[in-house]
């Protein structure tokens, strides 16, 4: 059986690869304090060894639209071509491709469809940002397999809070079962309070510390039942009108079990966003 | 209320580099073009499968066609969308983050909850 080698969460700032390779004039003046947390963070997906990178994110109307918008999507393909014009555009994100791992990506579709999960496929899915950032900030080699799921935190209607959470624990018990000998890390990435578009955007700090703070604690201690008492999906429009991203946090609090403290934690406050770093090792930490 | 024209529009616009230059230098030439070509294409099928009922409303054309994107917000336009597209056409013009603050402070009467954005 495969083994879960790390359950890792984290924010997806799509201007670190512009602030970590900028130079001279360019470079932003917390550039350098966040590339010290995100080297240190990258460590902790490193020491865990992986084989394959289940990769949880969410298509910010990229190949997923309106006419056709799926709940949950799992990507199953030999190869996943990343970024589009609009990132390159505003975020100066480089075209990348990463292999699939088919097999798993198709065992969790039929377990996943068994278990109660209607999921969507796709066999030719271009990845966006929400995949290829934790790339870049945590396997810049690009080097592993990965099956993408796709959630949807972006077009209401959407699933409720409970649901991303059910995912994540589904998730990790078809990983442990997949019938092969491999070192899978789960990785997911999602928001903390975030305004895209509203009165309240790139501020000084996120749109809400108050609701970021709650939301590291809740993660940091898997306190999947305190944090699911105060969040729906109507609560979550009053930290920020992007906040709904903080579901695939929840859906990796699933993923890494309830009552589950993160072995690590870390956080960065910075202008518009607060950026969060977590990481579990369900075997133990490695050595 | 065509939110779901809205946000076709500002999707389709935004990803294709031409049509984004096009938007920004022609908004009213741009907005009737579009609306009279491409409203009615289904993204992923052939031209000639169109469909045969979609069109904006007089406000929601003259919030396109002026570069309103407060009014956009009001008639629950998805916001990213809105953002997006309207980074790429104006901030260009800006300082560093002068652009999208700039577009912030417009919007600092409106008061939660905002507009339904479901389509």
């Amino acid at each position: 059986m495969a083994t879960v080698a790390a359950v890792i969460a984290s924010t997806h700032h799509p201007f670190y690869y512009r602030a970590s390779t900028s130079t001279g004039a360019d470079r932003p003046p917390f550039a350098d304090e966040w590339v010290v947390k995100i080297e240190a963070f990258r460590q902790t997906l490193t020491r865990a060894e992986p084989d394959v990178l289940v990769m949880v994110g969410s298509d910010h109307f990229h190949q997923l639209w309106l006419d056709n918008m799926p709940q949950f999507l799992v990507g199953k393909a030999p190869f996943f071509d990343a970024n589009w014009y609009n990132e390159e555009r505003e975020f100066g994100l480089p075209r990348m491709r990463l292999a699939g791992e088919e097999e798993l990506a198709g065992y969790l579709l039929r377990e996943g469809l068994d278990a109660g999960f209607d999921l969507a496929f796709s066999n030719e899915l271009r990845i966006d940002h929400s995949v290829t950032c934790p790339i870049i900030t945590l396997r810049p080699q690009a080097d592993l397999p990965v099956v993408p799921v796709y959630t949807n935190i972006f077009a209401p209607p959407m699933p409720r809070p409970e649901r991303f959470v059910q995912l994540g624990r589904a998730i990790r018990g078809m990983v442990e079962s997949w019938p092969q000998d491999k070192r899978v890390a789960i990785i997911g990435t999602g928001h903390l309070s975030l305004e895209l578009g509203g009165p309240r955007q790139f501020g000084p700090h996120g749109p809400d510390p108050e609701f970021d703070r709650k939301a590291v604690t809740w993660i940091a201690n898997g306190d999947v039942d305190g944090c699911l008492a105060e969040v729906t999906l109507d609560s979550l429009h009053s930290p920020g009108n992007a906040t709904h991203g903080f579901m695939d946090f929840m859906l990796m609090m699933g993923a890494a079990g309830d009552g589950v403290k993160a072995d690590y934690v870390d956080t960065l406050d910075l202008f518009h966003t607060m950026e969060a770093y977590f990481t579990w090792y369900p075997q133990g930490a490695p050595s | 209320m065509s939110k779901y024209l809205l946000d076709k529009f500002l999707y389709t616009v935004d990803r294709d580099a031409e049509l984004v230059e096009r938007y920004r230098d022609d908004p009213a030439g741009t907005v009737d073009w579009w609306e009279r070509e491409m409203a009615n294409t289904v993204l992923n099928c052939r031209p000639e499968e169109k469909s045969t009922w979609l069109s904006f409303t007089e406000h929601e054309r003259q919030a396109l066609r002026e570069h309103d994107h407060v009014t956009l917000f009001h008639l629950g336009a998805h916001p990213f969308l809105t953002l997006t597209l309207f980074i790429a056409m104006f901030e260009r013009d800006h300082g560093p983050l002068e652009y999208q603050r700039a577009y912030a402070r417009a919007m600092e009467h409106i008061q939660l909850p905002y507009p339904d954005i479901a389509t």
